[in-house]
């Protein structure tokens, strides 16, 4: 029987035929290559996965994907991916888009795909620059920053991605470094799974007009002192030699080094991604360098309805209490006369 | 016992005014309806303010219902009243030009007072002589909230509501005055207010009270009547708004193609109703979404289209300026999707309850690149279900977006609709990518129509990448190649231009034989109709040519346009299709234009058309 099936992809049933043409060293190999690993992973079918992406650099993510792809318009790839997923919810919609794309000229379809819980996966590549028109500053460019039109340095304060994602009362918030693979495609398989809007913030490097943003975090040496990878249920530890982690200290996390002053295991936070609560997710996500690890991984993951899934079961619902069943019905139930 | 003498008329308009809480448009509709049912044909025009709630009594918050009953063809909620009903000065002060000679007007005494006078900004305490209207109108006065007070004495009511009901009392007497038996209206209130029992008791007393009060107090004016109409096909009626049969047209097409219909939406004046009534009908499994704003309403659908829906969004001329670029998409990437504009007056936010036809040049060419879109337009409030239903035809059997343009006067205008049955409606194809095609590319398309295949995410072998970038002709992969761009350009055009096979001729109305071609599009038929109707009556040499398919025009345009010496293009623009017109079938054209929110009237068509024989 074919049903008994269980079909098993590898990362290349999800590479399409097209050349990637992105800059040599750019971060985006690294995700593209991971999503397509993860892909496979998950199990679906290629041509049940749509990747919807807007227009920048990474928006050309899904010429690169073998299943159904749409390349739309700057800022709008949120709104195509909600009608996709409204019209068609069995496919696996991933969006792709970048800090610009979704921060600034789609800001408002992001915060309303958030808000709606449309259970679609959003890669937010965020490498704090504009790549595709040449270097101008983006909404999470640092401040102070100089690029082309910011020859004397910015003068705005960024966007932090998971401050909107949590304002806009997201359920799935979790953060990726280009070159950090297996934490990438952990965080990558728990959004694909998660029902409603997942929101990964890809941090990625520009070589070309913002080399080394998320420097800090890269260098192997010291990534692993510089970055908590979160992991829900486990205590919230890092460090090279695992000897460090968070712990609360009034309103506040604080990093301590295990072994230390007495500091045990048992002192370390465990991390909670269920807890609807998102206070200390938020904190954890805000976190920044050099005080403290800049967190990857799941940072919350709250089951919720999904948009699509609360119009399919109201449609249903209704439908099934319905006098009206087909066209004919409806047009009987007219107030009419014979003329 | 009414001696009153009666009056038989042709048609007969009667406009329904008040404050925009007085019921006025509750009112006109059913007296509209009721009509109906009594076999007159009915046009009706609602124009209300873009206030919710003016201050009571100002001329800011005037709202009113015009119906037009005929028995015989009409085509218009007609121009001057021959009744007006008027709660308040500040009705009659908006409304005193728009009078017949010798009509009839109706008022509520009781709110014909000084304060009154003060509000509406009257100058004196005589409104009827300040707008120099008292010897050419027969009144009728009558105290109606004090009436309504008194008949709705021992009801349980606070005194708020009593007069509120005093539009039911206004009705009553409209019913008397036109020899309407009133239980239709009862009828449809019982219908109408089945889940609150006192309301519908109040309501069904003082409707009551109103007509006999016509009838006993012998009110020396005529009363009048409006044969049934025997001209309209036999069959089952209703009485339609544009902008519901705008709906369910949509609504018809996407059952005729076994899809599902999906609205993303933003509202907006005139244009929410449509909105409203897809999202009612979760019954017939509509998809809405009302979206963050007018640029997600239409890429909502766009996505929707490229997953396999019938896609549609509805807006007016501001929000068509915010979608130009997703349509632009739409034509790029040879995705289905109707686009509804129902048109207002601009530019700007404009006036946004008022109807235009000025959002044309905006629907034709408002886009970056060489963006070529089907353009529609619907003639009455009926007829919106039937190029509704066109335009997702075209849309899905040639890929390509279709811009509908209705606009305020049909859109929340209604007129009779023969009710269809799926049946007897065309059938849709959509131009689906087949079995045996798998592996084809994005760009893959039938060599006639040069309709782009559609393939629906979720089916194994048709996976593709589409997107707003030029595309190689055969592989379909992103191209900047010089030559092939100039193939792609040139096929998006053809696919448009091939659709002129696909519409209706172009029909010449009124006298073929004619001196004056008048042109007209979209919603001015009706006015456009009656005013050649009446001239060829007096003998005079007039034929109409009106349009419904804009872009690609009927292929027999220049055909008729160079069969009349004289063609005068009519429109609620500056002279929009004019212009597009000369661009098509270049010649002379002489124009008729107006642009003040309104539709026009009968009477100044006619006396320009004598003015051009």
């Amino acid at each position: 029987m074919e049903t008994s099936l269980i079909q098993q992809y590898t990362a290349k049933d999800f590479k399409s035929d097209q050349y990637v043409r992105w800059c040599p060293g750019c971060g985006d190999y690294a995700v593209l290559n991971t999503l397509q690993k993860v892909m496979a992973e998950l199990g679906g079918a290629p041509h049940n996965t749509a990747v919807i992406s807007g227009i920048g650099c990474s928006s050309r993510l899904p010429y690169y994907i073998s299943g159904y792809g749409f390349h739309t318009i700057h800022g709008r790839g949120a709104a195509v991916a909600t009608g996709v997923k409204v019209a068609n919810p069995k496919l696996t919609v991933w969006q792709i888009t970048g800090d610009g794309d979704c921060l600034a000229i789609g800001g408002n379809h992001f915060i309303h795909s958030v808000r709606r819980n449309i259970d679609i996966n959003v890669l937010l590549f965020n490498n704090q620059i504009y790549g595709l028109t040449k270097g101008q500053y983006s909404p999470t460019t640092k401040k102070g920053y100089v690029t082309k039109s910011s020859p004397f340095g910015t003068i705005e304060r960024p966007f932090r991605p998971a401050e909107l994602t949590f304002g806009a009362g997201g359920t799935f918030f979790g953060r990726v470094l280009d070159v950090d693979l297996k934490s990438s495609a952990m965080t990558m398989m728990a959004a694909a799974k998660h029902k409603g809007t997942s929101v990964i913030e890809t941090l990625v490097n520009c070589v070309i007009f913002n080399d080394g943003a998320h420097g800090w975090l890269s260098e192997k040496e010291t990534r692993y002192d510089r970055v908590i990878i979160l992991e829900h249920g486990k205590p919230m530890i890092f460090g090279k030699n695992s000897d460090k982690g968070l712990v609360a200290e009034g309103f506040n996390l604080k990093v301590v080094t295990i072994g230390e002053n007495g500091v045990t295991e048992n002192d370390v936070l465990v991390h909670d991604a269920q807890c609807q609560d998102s206070t200390l997710q938020l904190k954890l996500a805000l976190m920044e360098g050099p005080e403290y690890p800049v967190a990857l991984g799941v940072i919350r993951d709250v089951a919720t309805e999904s948009y699509d899934e609360a119009m399919e079961n109201q449609i249903a619902e209704i439908q099934a209490k319905a006098k009206i069943k087909t066209f004919d019905d409806l047009i009987d139930s007219c107030e009419q006369w014979d003329m | 016992m009414s001696n009153t003498k009666t009056t038989e008329l042709e048609n007969v308009v009667v406009r329904f005014t008040g404050d925009s809480g007085d019921g006025m448009q509750l009112t006109g509709t059913l007296f509209s309806n009721l009509s109906a049912i009594l076999g007159n044909e009915i046009s009706t025009f609602p124009d209300f303010p873009s206030e919710i709630r003016a201050p009571q009594g100002t001329v800011g918050g005037v709202s009113g219902f015009q119906v037009n009953l005929g028995a015989s063809k009409i085509y218009t909620p007609g121009d001057e009243a021959d009744v007006l009903v008027a709660m308040n000065p500040a009705a009659l002060k908006v409304n005193s030009n728009g009078i017949k000679k010798g009509g009839v007007l109706i008022f509520d005494e009781d709110s014909f007072k000084k304060s009154d006078f003060d509000k509406a900004g009257f100058k004196t305490e005589n409104p009827f002589e300040e707008l120099n209207i008292s010897d050419t109108i027969q009144l009728i006065s009558a105290p109606l909230s004090t009436l309504t007070q008194s008949s709705l004495e021992g009801f349980e009511m606070d005194n708020k509501s009593i007069l509120r009901s005093k539009n039911m009392f206004a009705l009553g007497l409209i019913c008397w005055l036109f020899n309407r038996p009133i239980e239709q209206a009862i009828h449809f209130l019982t219908n109408k207010f089945s889940k609150k029992p006192d309301l519908l008791k109040a309501n069904i007393k003082v409707l009551t009270d109103g007509f006999n009060y016509g009838n006993n107090l012998h009110l020396s004016i005529s009363t009048y009547t409006v044969e049934k109409s025997h001209e309209l096909p036999k069959g089952k009626y209703t009485s339609i708004s544009g902008n519901k049969a705008t709906a369910w047209g949509l609504i018809a097409a996407a059952k005729k193609a076994g899809l599902e219909l999906f609205l993303g939406s933003y509202p907006i004046t005139p244009a929410t109703d449509v909105m409203h009534e897809l999202a009612l009908r979760k019954d017939m499994g509509v998809k809405v979404v009302q979206a963050e704003d007018e640029i997600a309403g239409i890429t909502t659908a766009l996505g929707a289209a490229f997953a396999g829906a019938l896609a549609a969004t509805n807006t007016s001329g501001p929000g068509l300026a915010l979608k130009s670029e997703a349509i632009g998409l739409a034509v790029m990437a040879e995705l289905p999707i109707v686009i509804v504009d129902v048109m207002r007056g601009g530019p700007s936010t404009g006036l946004p309850t008022k109807t235009e036809q000025t959002d044309l040049l905006q629907a034709l060419y408002g886009r970056n690149g060489e963006s070529p879109a089907v353009v529609v337009a619907a003639s009455t409030p009926a007829d919106c279900f039937h190029y509704a239903f066109m335009s997702s035809k075209i849309a899905l059997e040639h890929m390509t977006p279709v811009i509908l343009l209705t606009d305020a006067y049909i859109g929340n205008g209604t007129s009779l609709w023969k009710l269809p049955k799926l049946a007897e409606l065309a059938e849709i194809k959509p131009n689906f990518a087949k079995p045996g095609m798998e592996g084809l590319k994005v760009t893959a398309r039938d060599e006639v129509s040069k309709a782009r295949y559609w393939s629906i995410p979720g089916i194994q072998g048709f996976e593709h990448r589409n997107g707003g970038l030029e595309k190689d002709y055969t592989t379909g992969a992103i191209s900047t190649d010089p030559l092939n761009h100039k193939k792609m350009v040139d096929t998006r055009q053809e696919k448009i231009d091939y659709i002129s096979n696909m519409i209706p001729e172009l029909q010449v109305e009124g006298d073929k034989d004619a001196d004056l071609l008048v042109v007209g599009w979209g919603a001015t038929h009706g006015h456009l109709m009656t005013a050649v109707n009446a001239l060829n009556k007096q003998g005079k040499k007039v034929a109409l040519a009106h349009f419904n398919y804009i872009n690609p025009l009927p292929k027999n345009t220049e055909q008729v346009i160079k069969s009349y010496k004289k063609v005068v293009v009519c429109e609620l623009n500056s002279g929009q299709f004019a212009t597009y017109l000369r661009s098509k079938v270049p010649g002379e054209y002489l124009q008729y234009n107006k642009v003040q929110g309104q539709p026009f009237t009968v009477t100044e068509l006619e006396e320009h058309f004598t003015g051009l024989l």
